[in-house]
């Protein structure tokens, strides 16, 4: 890289000497305090056992899945802006298909840190590698993890490396095609839950690539916005406001889409229980879908993202942190709620039972899985800290108005 | 060179000279042989073990001559039927001679059944 | 297979033949039936299931749980993430008011969505319908416990200790009822059948779908049965009577 010089249009990869953004050892320290943190809350659990967290043979999946769902999900949605630059040939975006890679490279390893540090059995991976069922859908998602771990480094490279530039558009496409694959995969671990009643639903599916599209959008303003601080270097005005509209109609398909699914569910009769328990009575979960996802995560965006006059950084940065939050909200409704209303064994019936038969299981998360999955978020914070530090992602100078093409 | 390997050669034998000085004195096994013989057990019993444990957990074989379950009953302490516990209990002293992770009794009872039931701990 | 192995296994299989009817005239010969040498290999031929008659099994009595949890070396439940292979379930028909009592375990289904969901086949079905949990290959993913439509399975939540020989158990893997496969394996009875019969309520029938002489067959044939979630499809093991 160092023998060959800079091409004039484009930034030079070197950092100029005294141009460095400032504070990173500053930066990556915090971010690896959390990271420690984390890891030693990941030991206590793995020493002590699930016993030591809120999870158990009721509500088997918690938190740490939560913020695990959560980054993947978002991970395959955070490449929205290079799949439009490499697929769609745009060239704002292009500039920013580094950006946009890293981050989906980070929140994937983040979230899959996560999910690894929370299994029984966490030093079995080895296992995980070399035993797959092929009628797994969650075999599926490991090697659909890992190659879209490979081929985010293959389109990092082709964006990077000057003489492999040409090969950015076709890896960027089979990256998009992989990313809707891996959503649709991550989707059907919950839609193919044949016996649960908030499961079971083909919906599922396009459900999550939706929640993708806006969630990994969302982060991607925030880092995008950050990084811009960071490196001096002010992401142009009317490239922020296309993401923001565009965030809006995002927002909008997740609601469209999660709306169809309750009202599937609400006209069949086996399901009215479930759905009276998810937006009515059941608690908090009632009030997480309706004030946390409903409100906060798709209300106040939505509003940001077409009112006229809240079309300021400020506003798009609320609309952003509004859509993350309303994320988590969902996901808690999605996976904890769906386990704390009883499984419906004997229809017809009224059960009762030492193993909580009938009964709405509770959940109390424990410090330890909060921490855990946190430490996903430093994971994929640090990675893109250092990839942003390493590597020529960040778009600076001039913006020309001519590079952001037709659209 | 040839110092070096010969000076290797010398430390390695010495090491081996002096752990060989401290091998462990383990508790004797009940009955007069082993299903193998011993050096053959010390090389391969794990791959006796893994080929027998999927056998029995996938194929329902019981009784077999490999298993893990007849290990603890000949090997296990006259006083306690127990392979772990002790440097001179069997699976833990070795296992910690050779400095190799045993891993089994996280899961297996490492106590006979006798001692499992509160009768004496191993027929003689 | 030699003819000194087939022999032998004649000659355990007369003689224990002989002992069942010598013992147990027409309760324990259907076992002995299908009974396989230890030393063999489990057969599709054989489909073990169990039979439940709710309208024999007492609210209250539980005697199958105590002896399940006593054979296994399963600590005797009290929390939220305390294993629970099987449990006593209460019913009342919601239109009737009719009240039931029952037992629920793995229901040994042909077609196992936590079979279907195990990322490392770690969750898997031997030939004669017994599912149960690898736990030398279990992550600990819970993901079968997700699939599972009957809660059967438990996660192991906590370092275990006084483990019987017959039933490893561990931290970090997920367990559920076995069908007591070392003692079927053996020729011999789960322990719930067992310790109900001692109770003198005899609801739980065990044997051979398979083998049309068997009690159990001879039962389902004669009275109409239901599977647990019998939409679902999953072809369960354990069948009920009087729901």
């Amino acid at each position: 890289m160092s023998t060959r010089p800079a091409p004039a249009h484009r930034s030079p990869p070197a950092w100029p000497s005294g141009t460095a953004p400032r504070g990173f050892a500053a930066l990556a320290a915090a971010g690896a305090a959390v990271l420690a943190v984390a890891l030693g809350a990941a030991h206590y659990m793995e020493e002590h056992g699930h016993v030591v967290t809120g999870m158990g043979n009721q509500v088997v999946w918690g938190l740490p899945h939560v913020f695990a769902l959560f980054l993947i999900v978002a991970s395959s949605g955070a490449l929205n802006v290079a799949s439009v630059g490499s697929v769609f040939g745009e060239a704002a975006y292009k500039r920013r298909a580094p950006v946009s890679a890293l981050l989906a490279l980070a929140l994937l390893a983040g979230g899959l840190m996560v999910l690894v540090l929370d299994l029984g059995r966490p030093e079995r991976l080895v296992v995980a590698a070399t035993h797959y069922n092929f009628r797994s859908i969650f075999a599926w998602n490991m090697i659909l993890y890992n190659g879209f771990l490979a081929i985010l480094v293959a389109y990092l490279w082709t964006n990077l490396e000057r003489r492999f530039v040409p090969l950015s558009t076709p890896v960027g496409i089979l990256a998009f095609v992989w990313r809707i694959v891996l959503t649709t995969g991550t989707g059907s671990i919950f839609g193919f839950l044949v016996s649960r009643q908030g499961y079971a639903s083909g919906l599922v599916a396009p459900l999550f690539i939706a929640m993708s599209l806006a969630w990994g959008l969302a982060v991607f303003l925030l880092v995008q916005g950050a990084l811009a601080r960071w490196h001096d270097a002010p992401v142009p005005e009317a490239f922020r406001l296309r993401l923001r509209r565009l965030l809006g109609v995002f927002v909008a398909t997740v609601a469209y889409l999660t709306a169809v699914l309750h009202l599937t569910n609400l006209y069949w009769a086996k399901q009215a229980a479930f759905e009276r328990f998810i937006l009515v009575d059941g608690a908090p979960y009632a009030w997480l879908f309706w004030a946390g996802w409903a409100g906060v995560g798709t209300a106040v965006p939505l509003v940001i993202a077409f009112h006229p006059r809240l079309a300021g950084p400020r506003a798009t940065t609320i609309a952003a942190l509004a859509v993350i939050a309303g994320a988590f909200a969902q996901l808690y409704v999605f996976i904890v709620g769906a386990q704390a209303f009883p499984l419906e064994i004997f229809p017809g019936y009224a059960t009762s039972s030492a193993f909580r038969d009938g009964a709405v299981a509770p959940y109390v998360p424990s410090l330890p899985e909060a921490l855990l999955g946190l430490g996903g978020i430093a994971l994929a914070y640090l990675i893109v800290l250092a990839g942003a530090r390493l590597f020529d992602v960040v778009p600076r100078g001039i913006d020309a108005p001519a590079a952001d093409g037709g659209g | 060179m040839r110092v070096i390997a010969a000076g290797l050669l010398a430390f390695v034998l010495a090491g081996v000279a002096w752990a060989g000085s401290r091998a462990p004195v383990l508790d004797a096994p009940r009955g007069e042989k082993c299903v193998e013989d011993a050096a053959t057990m010390r090389r391969s019993h794990m791959d006796f073990l893994r080929h027998q444990r999927d056998e029995t957990v996938h194929r329902g074989i019981r009784g077999a001559r490999h298993s893990l379950a007849g290990c603890v009953e000949c090997h296990a302490n006259a006083k306690d039927g127990a392979v772990l516990g002790s440097p001179s209990h069997f699976c833990q002293g070795c296992h910690a001679y050779a400095a190799v992770k045993l891993d089994c009794f996280e899961c297996h009872a490492s106590r006979t059944r006798a001692a499992q039931a509160g009768r004496p701990a191993r027929s003689p | 297979m030699n003819p000194v192995d087939t022999s032998r296994r004649a000659f355990l299989g007369g003689t224990a033949a002989f002992a069942g009817v010598a013992l147990a005239p027409g309760i324990l010969l259907y076992e002995y039936a299908a009974a396989k040498a230890p030393g063999e290999a489990v057969s599709s031929a054989v489909r073990w299931g169990m039979l439940v008659d709710t309208t024999r099994c007492a609210s209250g009595c539980t005697a199958c749980v105590d002896a399940c949890h006593s054979e296994h070396g399963v600590p005797k439940p009290a929390r939220p993430t305390d294993a629970q292979w099987i449990r006593k379930v209460e019913l009342k028909d919601l239109r009737t008011g009719a009240v039931r009592s029952a037992p629920v375990m793995c229901q040994h289904c042909a077609e196992p969505p936590c079979v279907d969901v195990c990322p490392t086949g770690a969750s898997f079905k031997r030939a004669d319908g017994i599912v149960l949990v690898d736990r030398h290959t279990c992550i600990g993913c819970r993901y079968c416990m997700m699939a599972c439509p009957y809660k059967a399975r438990s996660f192991v939540h906590e370092p275990t200790a006084g483990q019987k020989t017959d039933t490893p158990r561990g931290k970090g893997c997920v367990e559920s009822c076995n069908l007591c496969v070392h003692r079927v394996d053996r020729g011999g009875t789960p322990a719930c059948v067992e310790a109900c019969a001692d109770a003198g309520h005899r609801a739980i029938v065990f044997g051979d779908l398979n083998d049309p002489a068997s009690e159990i067959a001879q039962r389902v044939r004669a009275a109409t049965t239901t599977q647990l979630r019998a939409d679902l499809r999953t072809d369960n093991g354990v069948r009920y009577l009087g729901l």
